[in-house]
C-alpha cells in the first residue's frame, strides 16, 4: 500500500500525461442497494471493478456507495482530494446538488463518465452511458398494443416521482394513443413491492374489471401479483413488469402466462460504462459521446438470453 | 385559571379529536367511494394496519416512558430478512410443514426480544440518549439486512411461502389472522397500560422519573421492559408481515418508525413521555393507513400531493385533540 501511494504521488509530481507503465485510478461511485435494482447495479460495479483489476495490472479502483447525495458529493470530493484519481465512473443520485463536484473532477483533467442520469449543465461528461427511458415506456406500450388489439382497461403502478418516471410513462402513453386502451388510474408505487402491493388492493377494490396492469417494474409486479393472486381476482389476464430481475425473466422464460413478457433495463450498464472507461485509459481506442443502451423486449422465446441466475437481481 | 372549571368537558373534547377526525375520514371515504365500506377494503386496510399498528402498541409505552425508539423499522426488516434465512437453511432438513414455521415464528421473536434488549441496555445501562441509541440501531439493522440479501431481495421459498401464506391472508369466521392478533395486541396494551403497576410506572418515569425514582420505581428495570417489549412486538409484526410477500429486502419497513411515532402521538400520548393511551393509538394507526387507502380509492387529488394531504391530516388530528390546551 504504502509503495502504491508513492508511486501515485510520484506519478503526479512528474505531472503531463502520465506514462502507460504507471498507475491510472478509476473513481466509481454509484448509490447503494436500497432497491432491487440498484442491488443489481452494484454486483456488476463490484464483478466488473474485480475483472479489470485483474486483467489490468496498472489501474486501480475505488469503488464507493452513497444512500444520499450528500454522502455522494463527499466520496467524489474524497476521491479527488485523496486518490488523485484519473477517471470517475458516476451514476448521479440526483442531478442538480452532483453537477458541481462533478465539475471540479472535470476542471482536475480527469476523464468523467456519466451513467444512467444526466447532469444539471450539459457538456461536463467524456462519455455518457444510459438507458432509454422513453424507449423503456414504449415497447411496454407496444407490447400492451400488440396484445390488446381491441383495447382495454389498464391501470399502472409508477415508480418514484423522477423524471425517469415521467419519461417512461410519456414513452408509454404515446405508444398505447389511439389503441383502445384505457389507463384507468397511475398511482406511485414508488419501485417497492409493499406500496405495489397495497395500490393494487385499492386499484382492485376500485375496478370490477380491470384487464392488465403495467407494473413499470418487477418488484412492482411482485407486489401487484400478489395483491392480485389473494383477491382471487381472475379479469386480469396480465402483469407487465420491467427491468429484467432475474425470478420474473424465469417465469416468463417457463411460460407463466401472467408474466408473458418483460422490458429490460440494464443494471449492467455499469459495467459497460467502467468498462468503456477502461479501455480508454489503457488503450488509444476512441471512447468519447453517447452510449445509449435501448429497452429491449424479453418474451418466452428469446428470454434464456437476459437470464443472469447469478446477479441478486 | 377560571378554565380549569370547565376543563372537564375540554378534556373530553381532547379525547374525541382523533375519533372524530376518523369518523369524518370514514364518511368522506363512504361518499367518495361506494366500495370503502365493503368487506374487501375494510378487511384490507385493517389487515394492512396490523404491522404499524402491533408496533405502535409497544411504541406507545417506550413513548409513554419518556423514550424513544427509532429503531424498528430497520429492526422489522432485518428480522424478516433472519427469518426468511434460517427458514430457507432449514428447508432441507425439516421439510415444509408446521414445525418450520413454528422455528421461524421462533427466530423472529427472540431475535425482536435480544434486539430490544440491546436498545434498552445501552440506554438504561449506559444512560445513552435513546435517540442516539436507536438512530445507531436504525443504522446498523438496515446495513445487515442489506447485506445479508447482498443488496438484492431475500425470498422465502415458494413452496414453504404458499404454506405459511394463510396467515396473513387466512383466518376464522372471516377475519384474517393480522387483524385477529392486531385486536388481542391491542386489547392486552390496553389493559397492560390501565389497570397494572408497570403502566402507571411507565407514565410515572415518564413524567418526572426523578420522583419516580424516589417513589420507590425501578427507573431502569420499567425502560428496559419497554424496550424489550416493543422489540418482542416488532417480532411478532414480522411473524404477520412475511407471510404476505415471502420478500424482505433493504427497502422492507421503510419509514415505520415515523408511522408508528406519529400514530402515537395523533393518539393522544404526549411525545414527551407522561401519558398513554392505547387506544388513541389504534385511532392514530388507522387515520394514518386511510389517508393512504382514500388517495388511492379517488383521484380528485394528483397523486405528487399524497404526502401533501398525509402531512395536513396529520397535523389536523393533532390540532383537534389540543385543542383544549391551546385554550388554557
Amino acid at each position: 500500500m504504502k509503495h502504491f501511494v508513492s508511486a501515485l504521488a510520484l506519478a503526479v509530481a512528474m505531472g503531463g500525461p502520465a506514462l502507460a507503465q504507471d498507475t491510472k485510478v478509476i473513481g466509481v461511485s454509484i448509490p447503494a442497494a436500497t432497491h432491487g435494482w440498484a442491488g443489481g447495479m452494484n454486483y456488476f460495479a463490484q464483478v466488473t471493478v474485480d475483472r479489470l483489476e485483474a486483467a489490468y495490472p496498472e489501474l486501480d479502483f475505488v469503488l464507493a456507495t452513497a444512500s444520499d447525495p450528500a454522502k455522494q458529493v463527499n466520496d467524489i470530493e474524497d476521491m479527488l482530494a485523496t486518490r488523485k484519481i484519473n477517471a470517475l465512473v458516476v451514476l448521479p443520485f440526483e442531478s442538480e446538488p452532483l453537477t458541481g463536484p462533478v465539475q471540479n473532477v472535470k476542471a482536475s483533467g480527469a476523464w468523467v463518465t456519466v451513467v444512467d442520469r444526466g447532469l444539471a449543465v450539459e457538456g461536463i461528461e467524456d462519455l455518457y452511458v444510459a438507458g432509454d427511458n422513453p424507449g423503456f415506456g414504449r415497447v411496454a406500450g407496444e407490447f400492451m398494443k400488440s396484445n390488446m388489439p381491441d383495447g382495454g382497461k389498464i391501470v399502472v403502478l409508477r415508480g418514484i416521482p423522477t423524471t425517469i418516471d415521467n419519461e417512461r410513462l410519456e414513452g408509454f402513453q404515446k405508444a398505447i394513443e389511439g389503441s383502445g386502451i384505457e389507463v384507468l388510474a397511475a398511482e406511485h408505487g414508488n419501485w417497492n413491492r409493499d406500496n405495489s402491493f397495497t395500490v393494487m388492493q385499492d386499484f382492485l377494490s376500485k375496478y370490477p374489471e380491470i384487464d392488465a396492469v403495467w407494473a413499470s417494474d418487477d418488484d412492482m409486479a411482485l407486489g401487484a401479483l400478489a395483491a392480485i393472486e389473494a383477491a382471487g381476482r381472475k379479469d386480469i389476464k396480465f402483469v407487465l413488469g420491467g427491468a429484467g430481475m432475474k425470478e420474473m425473466v424465469k417465469r416468463t422464460m417457463d411460460g407463466d402466462a401472467m408474466i408473458p413478457a418483460n422490458v429490460t433495463y440494464p443494471p449492467a450498464m455499469i459495467a459497460t460504462a467502467i468498462e468503456i472507461t477502461a479501455v480508454g485509459l489503457v488503450s488509444q481506442a476512441p471512447v468519447s459521446g453517447d452510449f445509449i443502451i435501448g429497452s429491449v423486449l424479453v418474451t418466452p422465446e428469446n428470454a434464456a438470453t437476459y437470464y443472469y441466475p447469478d446477479s441478486p437481481f | 385559571m377560571s378554565t380549569a372549571a370547565a376543563s372537564p368537558r375540554k378534556v373530553q373534547m381532547s379525547v374525541i379529536g382523533p375519533v372524530l377526525a376518523l369518523v369524518i375520514l370514514v364518511i368522506a371515504g363512504a361518499l367518495m367511494n361506494p366500495n370503502f365500506l365493503g368487506l374487501d377494503n375494510i378487511t384490507n386496510v385493517l389487515a394492512r394496519s396490523a404491522f404499524i399498528g402491533i408496533i405502535a402498541v409497544g411504541m406507545t409505552f417506550v413513548i409513554t416512558s419518556g423514550g424513544l425508539d427509532l429503531s424498528v423499522g430497520s429492526m422489522a426488516a432485518f428480522i424478516a430478512g433472519l427469518m426468511i434465512l434460517v427458514m430457507n437453511k432449514l428447508l432441507p432438513s425439516m421439510g415444509v410443514g408446521v414445525p418450520i414455521v413454528l422455528v421461524g415464528m421462533g427466530v423472529a421473536l427472540l431475535a425482536g426480544i435480544v434486539a430490544g434488549l440491546i436498545n434498552g441496555l445501552l440506554i438504561t445501562r449506559l444512560g445513552i440518549e435513546a435517540f442516539i441509541v436507536t438512530l445507531g440501531s436504525m443504522g446498523i439493522y438496515r446495513s445487515l439486512v442489506t447485506w445479508l440479501a447482498d443488496g438484492g431481495t431475500l425470498s422465502l421459498d415458494f413452496g414453504l411461502r404458499t404454506f405459511y401464506q394463510p396467515v396473513y391472508y387466512g383466518g376464522i369466521f372471516g377475519v384474517t389472522w393480522p387483524i385477529i392478533v392486531f385486536a388481542l395486541v391491542v386489547i392486552m396494551g390496553e389493559m397492560l397500560m390501565r389497570s397494572t403497576a408497570f403502566g402507571r410506572h411507565c407514565a410515572a418515569i415518564g413524567s418526572n422519573d426523578q420522583v419516580a425514582k424516589y417513589s420507590s420505581v425501578r427507573v431502569g428495570r420499567v425502560r428496559l421492559l419497554t424496550y424489550v417489549m416493543l422489540g418482542a412486538l416488532v417480532g411478532v409484526a414480522v411473524i404477520m408481515y412475511v407471510p404476505r410477500l415471502g420478500s424482505a429486502s433493504s427497502a422492507t419497513g421503510l419509514l415505520w418508525e415515523l408511522e408508528a411515532i406519529a400514530a402515537v402521538i395523533i393518539g393522544g400520548t404526549a411525545l414527551k413521555g407522561g401519558f398513554g393511551r392505547v387506544w388513541g393509538t389504534v385511532v392514530g394507526v388507522l387515520i394514518l393507513v386511510l389517508i393512504g387507502n382514500l388517495l388511492n380509492l379517488t383521484d380528485y387529488v394528483s397523486p405528487y400531493l399524497n404526502g401533501a394531504i398525509q402531512g395536513a391530516i396529520i397535523v389536523l388530528a393533532v390540532v383537534l385533540q389540543r385543542g383544549s390546551k391551546a385554550g388554557q
